[in-house]
Parts: structure tokens; C-alpha cells; sequence
């Protein structure tokens, strides 16, 4: 069964044996209008929960991807360089973000589930 | 200049609503030459240069050895080749098809669309102040000094602080000048603070102009009221925050209420406080920022004191500064010697702490004449007149248009007001596609999805130019939009603007696959 969790800030995050794989929800990029850049973190750098970790630009604004768990980022979504459109038309699939190797599996325990996440955003004003 | 107001928004799906196609589209009226009514079509400039024309005739060359070796030029430079009146009808119809204060009403919030009186040209055009240079005698240019003394102390005497950088070029320069004052005062201190605290409704160029100078960034939240939520930035404060940025009025047109207690609990914390001027057209002669507690703040001059901007001219973004920041103003320093007023511009007392120079020369020499001119012909009753206005203005439009249009915060607002998309919920219509609309009915749109705390935002900003018979003309052709999209005509706008030079730009493409550089039609066709 795939686990997936969702933080406040619209991020996904789906667990994949010791790696956990991060993108936007399809409500943060409906929000947010067609992705015209995605600027990716660095392979190797450490990532802090809740502290912005990746950069989605629309040409509404540019919103930060914040990292839903601390850790380290072992792996990013080459293609959304030459294709940002992948945010909008699969956003929990190929249009993920980046991986990482968390400090501490327990944080994604923490964060909210698909249910949770649902009356989350209905809760929205 | 120093705003990232002007974003807008597209969807391609707006640009190409479902039922429609191109082939449906209604093509304007085709004619012989391309052109429409007396709005010419022409080619780049590139495109209609040809080898054999010149605007002028020079003699031939006779023959000459050159000494320039390998380096002489094998390829033609490729500059067109134009006649003296193509080259003035080509720039002409340019400035033809542009949109300025000088057209109409501007209302881009955040912007502060002034007109630009015409006695600040006539100063500025004196020979005496066009016609120096930089590099001359200082001995030769002491009344170009005096200028800029004189700038320097009306700008004390409305901010109420004792110290103006004029060096910045804008306001985002301004920024950046004030962050690095913010950062050498701390240093000085031996204090190594790395975060800065930027508010959610900021100018998209503060948190930037900070992290240029290494600093970490967190937003602080407004509260329900659109102001800054105090308890959310006594939250956020500690031994490793620099300095909170903060705009007032802020980007939502409020004033920020609590700006006295957020004063204090930054200075409790030991940060600085900076402020972005750019809405001080607010609160010209009415209320002085040094008295709130403010450490720093740059000053639009393109904004408040009319200078033209937005592609009429440079800008320029004077800081004034606390005294405790004062001592790092960057160089120049204008001194008074012993000869008079005169300019000291290396890092010797009373400049040895300064952060150094920031720009060439002295900064935006002309755009200073005009802003003395303005402040010298308005006065202090004048620019306190200004504010006023301004201000009656943007209230003026709130209460016209709050039963139209959603207002996003109840009550006064300053010189701008700030409207949201909830009015146009259900009815399939965009703020962008309403503010394109507006281009057919003659208007320059308002700033739109900005500032980012409320959704499809419309920031409205009249400034004091405009007369009541101009606001309620624009008022009308609102009104007359609001009732057309609840009216369920929404094709009507996904295809606006329908009289404009051009039509709705794909922007989603254009900043997907972005074409940065003309190149000649074969080597484009080559992929060249």
C-alpha cells in the first residue's frame, strides 16, 4: 500500500521504502495557475521541516516548496527543467518535486493524511 | 523600478475558452497595407534596414593602412542600414502606441502614477544643470550641490530623520543600500544576527534586496485586519533577527496601526526597523517616519516627488537613515568645508564607517532637480495637499465601487484601495480577464495579483492628479464590467482586449519558451 502525507503548506509526500518523495498537491497547483519554472534544490543539501526547499514559479508569482521533513535531498525531478508543465497536468505523479533521506521517519507520521488533508482544504475560507 | 506589482496572470485555457477556436474568432477588418485606421503596422527596425541607406552621406574613404592586425572585421556588423526619418517614424509610432500619465488616468497600485509637472522639466532643462559633468572642478558645479543639499534637507524635514543617502538609483537600490547600513551597524556592534523578517504583503523586491545581503528570510503573517500581526512577529523575534521590513501604508492600502508597538518590540529585540517608502505619497507632511520609530527607509522620488517613471525615466531611491545608522551612508558624502559645500568621497572621518560607494557618481542628478522643483513649487501646505488628495481620492473610488467590486478589508483605506475576486465568483471571468477588458473601455488596468494575501487582487491607486469627472468615468466603465460578467458574459471577456493593437499575449507560453534575442529571418528559419 503506498503512504502518502500531506503538510499545511500543499506539499505531498509519498514513502518509498527508506526514501520519501515530495511534490505540490493538485490543489496548490490549481492555485497556483501554469508552472513556467521549477528551481530545484541541490543534490546533497540539507533540508530543514518547514523551511523552503524548492522554488515553483507561475506567471501569477513564484511560491516556495518547503520541505515537509528535515533531511537530506538524494534525488530531483530533472525533467520539470525542460517540461514545468508536469507540476500542473500530474502533480502527485510525475510532476514530483524532489527525494529525500529523512532525519526522522517519525515527522511523516506527523503530518496529515489524505482524509485529513481533504477536509483540510475544504476548511479553506 | 522597484516593483514586481505588474505581474499578471494568464491560463491557456482562458486564452482559448472551450467552444472557441481561432477559426470562430471575429478577424478585424482586413485592409491593403496592414495598417488600421491611422495605427501603422511596421516591421522591426532590423527588418527594414537595407544596406544601401544612410542617414548620412559621408565622403569616400581614401586609401589607409590600418594597424589593426588580426583584429580588423571579417563580417558585415550587422547594423541596419536607415534613413534620418524612417529611424524618427519608427520611434515616433512607438511612443504613439505606448501608455502614459500623460495620456490618462494610471491607476497602477503600488506605483504611484503621478503626473509629472511640466515646471520640474523646464528646472531640469536649465543649461546649468543639464549641461555639467560628473568629472568637472567641483569648484565649477556648486550650484549642482546645493541641489542635492537642499533635496537632502527637505527629505529630512519630511521624514523627520537626520540622515539622506542619495546615491541609490531606485527604490529596490534604496533597499539594498538600507540593508547594508542595517548590516555594517551590526557588525560594528560585533553582532552576527542572520535572519530578517519581511511582511507577507511586502514588495516582492524586499525579501530579495536582503537576501542579496545574506540574509536569511521568513515572512510574518497579517492578521485579519490586513495589517502585520503583531503577535506573530514577537514570535518570530530573537537574538539572530537583523530587522523586520515593512511597508505603510502597506501594499493593501492600510495603515499600519501598530506601527509604534512593532517599533518598540524590534528595538527590545535589539533589530533595526526598515521601511519601504514606496506608498510615502500617503503620508507626505502628515506624519514623519523618524517619529515611529523607523531606522531606515527609502523614498521613491519617481513616485512621490513626480519624477517620470515606468519607462519615462530612471528613478531614484534616496535612504534616510536614524542616527545610529547614519554614520554607514554610503559615498559620496556631501560636507560642508571650508570652502563651501563639497563632496567627500573616500572612507576618511566623518565617512570612515561608511559601506562605500554603491553607485557612479552622485546618483540621479536630474531626477533630484525635478524633485526639488516639485517640493519648492508645492511647499509644505502643497505636499501636505498632496497626501490629502491622494488619499480622498483612492477613498472616493472605495466608496464608489464597494457595492460593485469585493473590498478586501472594511474601512479607510490611504492613498490605494484593494479590491479582491469574490465578485466575480461563479460568473467564469478572471481578474485578468476583467483588467483586459478595461483596456477596451480606455483604461489602463489597476495592479492586479498583487499584493499576494488576498486572492485576484485589484490594487487601485488614483494618486492626487486625477479630478472627480476622471474617477467617475473610470467608475462608470467598472460598474458597466461588473454588471456585464454577472450578466453571464463571460466570452466577452476571455476575448478582451478586442480593440487593442494587439490581442490577449500568451504569456504562459512566452514565459515558458521564452525568445530573448531577434535574429535575421534565415538564421532563425536555420535554428541559428
Amino acid at each position: 500500500m503506498t503512504q502518502r502525507r500531506f503538510s499545511a503548506e500543499h506539499e505531498w509526500v509519498r514513502r518509498d521504502g527508506e526514501i520519501y518523495v515530495v511534490g505540490i498537491t493538485d490543489y496548490a497547483q490549481a492555485q497556483l495557475g501554469d508552472v513556467v519554472y521549477v528551481e530545484l534544490p541541490l543534490k546533497g543539501r540539507r533540508v530543514e521541516k518547514g523551511k523552503e526547499a524548492a522554488t515553483v514559479e507561475s506567471v501569477k508569482a513564484a511560491s516556495e516548496v518547503y520541505a515537509p521533513l528535515s533531511g537530506e535531498i538524494i534525488e530531483t525531478n530533472e525533467a520539470l527543467s525542460a517540461d514545468p508543465a508536469k507540476v500542473n497536468a500530474d502533480p502527485e505523479g510525475e510532476g514530483w518535486v524532489f527525494k529525500l533521506r529523512p532525519d526522522d521517519p517519525q515527522e511523516f507520521e506527523a503530518l496529515m493524511d489524505e482524509a485529513a488533508y481533504k477536509r483540510f482544504i475544504e476548511e479553506k475560507p | 523600478m522597484s516593483d514586481w506589482s505588474r505581474a499578471v496572470s494568464a491560463s491557456a485555457k482562458e486564452s482559448a475558452p472551450p467552444g472557441t477556436t481561432s477559426a470562430t474568432r471575429k478577424a478585424p477588418e482586413a485592409t491593403t497595407s496592414g495598417h488600421r485606421g491611422l495605427v501603422l503596422e511596421e516591421e522591426l527596425l532590423f527588418e527594414q534596414g537595407s544596406p544601401d541607406l544612410s542617414g548620412v552621406d559621408l565622403p569616400p574613404v581614401e586609401a589607409f593602412a590600418d594597424r589593426l592586425g588580426s583584429l580588423e572585421r571579417k563580417a558585415p556588423i550587422g547594423l541596419p542600414g536607415l534613413s534620418e526619418p524612417q529611424v524618427v517614424r519608427h520611434f515616433t509610432r512607438l511612443s504613439q502606441k505606448n501608455y502614459a500619465i500623460d495620456c490618462g488616468l494610471y491607476p497602477l497600485g503600488s506605483c504611484t502614477m503621478k503626473y509629472n509637472p511640466r515646471a520640474n522639466e523646464r528646472v531640469a532643462r536649465l543649461d546649468g544643470f543639464a549641461e555639467i559633468h560628473p568629472l568637472q572642478p567641483a569648484a565649477t558645479i556648486k550650484g549642482a550641490l546645493q541641489v542635492i543639499e537642499d533635496l537632502a534637507h527637505w527629505l529630512e524635514v519630511l521624514t523627520g530623520m537626520p540622515a539622506i543617502a542619495l546615491s541609490p538609483g531606485a527604490g529596490a537600490h534604496g533597499e539594498l543600500c538600507g540593508m547594508m547600513t542595517i548590516k555594517a551597524a551590526l557588525e560594528s556592534r560585533g553582532e552576527e544576527r542572520r535572519r530578517v523578517l519581511v511582511a507577507a504583503s511586502a514588495h516582492g523586491t524586499n525579501p530579495a534586496s536582503a537576501a542579496t545581503c545574506g540574509y536569511e528570510i521568513e515572512a510574518v503573517p497579517s492578521n485579519e485586519k490586513g495589517r502585520l500581526d503583531l503577535e506573530e512577529l514577537e514570535r518570530r523575534l530573537g537574538a539572530d533577527v537583523a530587522a523586520l521590513m515593512l511597508t505603510n501604508p502597506n501594499t493593501c492600502g492600510l495603515f499600519e496601526d501598530e506601527i509604534c508597538e512593532i517599533a518598540e518590540a524590534l528595538h527590545r529585540a535589539g533589530a533595526f526597523f526598515y521601511c519601504d517608502g514606496a506608498n510615502f505619497n500617503a503620508l507626505l507632511g502628515r506624519v514623519r517616519p523618524g517619529d515611529l520609530g523607523i531606522d531606515c527607509m527609502h523614498l521613491n522620488l519617481h513616485k512621490t516627488f513626480s519624477t517620470p517613471h515606468g519607462g519615462g525615466g530612471p528613478g531614484s531611491g534616496p535612504v534616510a537613515l536614524s542616527a545610529a545608522l547614519a554614520p554607514f551612508a554610503p559615498l559620496p558624502w556631501l560636507v560642508h568645508g571650508e570652502k563651501g559645500l563639497c563632496l567627500r568621497e573616500g572612507r576618511s572621518p566623518p565617512a570612515a564607517q561608511s559601506i562605500g560607494r554603491i553607485k557612479g557618481f552622485h546618483g540621479q542628478f536630474g531626477t533630484f532637480v525635478r524633485a526639488l522643483a516639485y517640493l519648492m513649487s508645492l511647499g509644505a501646505d502643497g505636499l501636505k495637499g498632496a497626501a490629502e488628495d491622494a488619499v480622498l481620492n483612492a477613498n472616493y473610488l472605495r466608496t464608489r465601487l464597494e457595492g460593485t467590486l469585493s473590498l478586501s478589508f472594511p474601512g479607510m483605506s490611504m492613498h490605494e484601495v484593494l479590491f479582491d475576486d469574490r465578485f466575480l465568483e461563479g460568473t467564469g471571468v478572471s481578474t485578468l480577464a476583467f483588467a483586459k477588458a478595461m483596456i477596451d473601455e480606455g483604461f489602463h488596468p489597476m495592479t492586479v495579483y498583487f499584493p499576494l494575501v488576498v486572492k485576484g487582487a485589484m490594487l487601485i491607486e488614483p494618486t492626487e492628479t486625477e479630478s472627480k469627472a476622471s474617477l467617475d468615468a473610470f467608475v462608470a466603465s467598472l460598474e458597466a464590467l461588473a454588471q456585464k460578467a454577472r450578466a453571464g458574459e463571460a466570452a466577452f471577456f476571455h476575448e478582451a482586449p478586442r480593440l487593442a493593437p494587439r490581442r490577449r499575449f500568451d504569456e504562459v507560453a512566452a514565459a515558458r519558451h521564452p525568445v530573448l534575442r531577434w535574429r535575421p529571418k534565415a538564421a532563425a528559419e536555420n535554428g541559428g
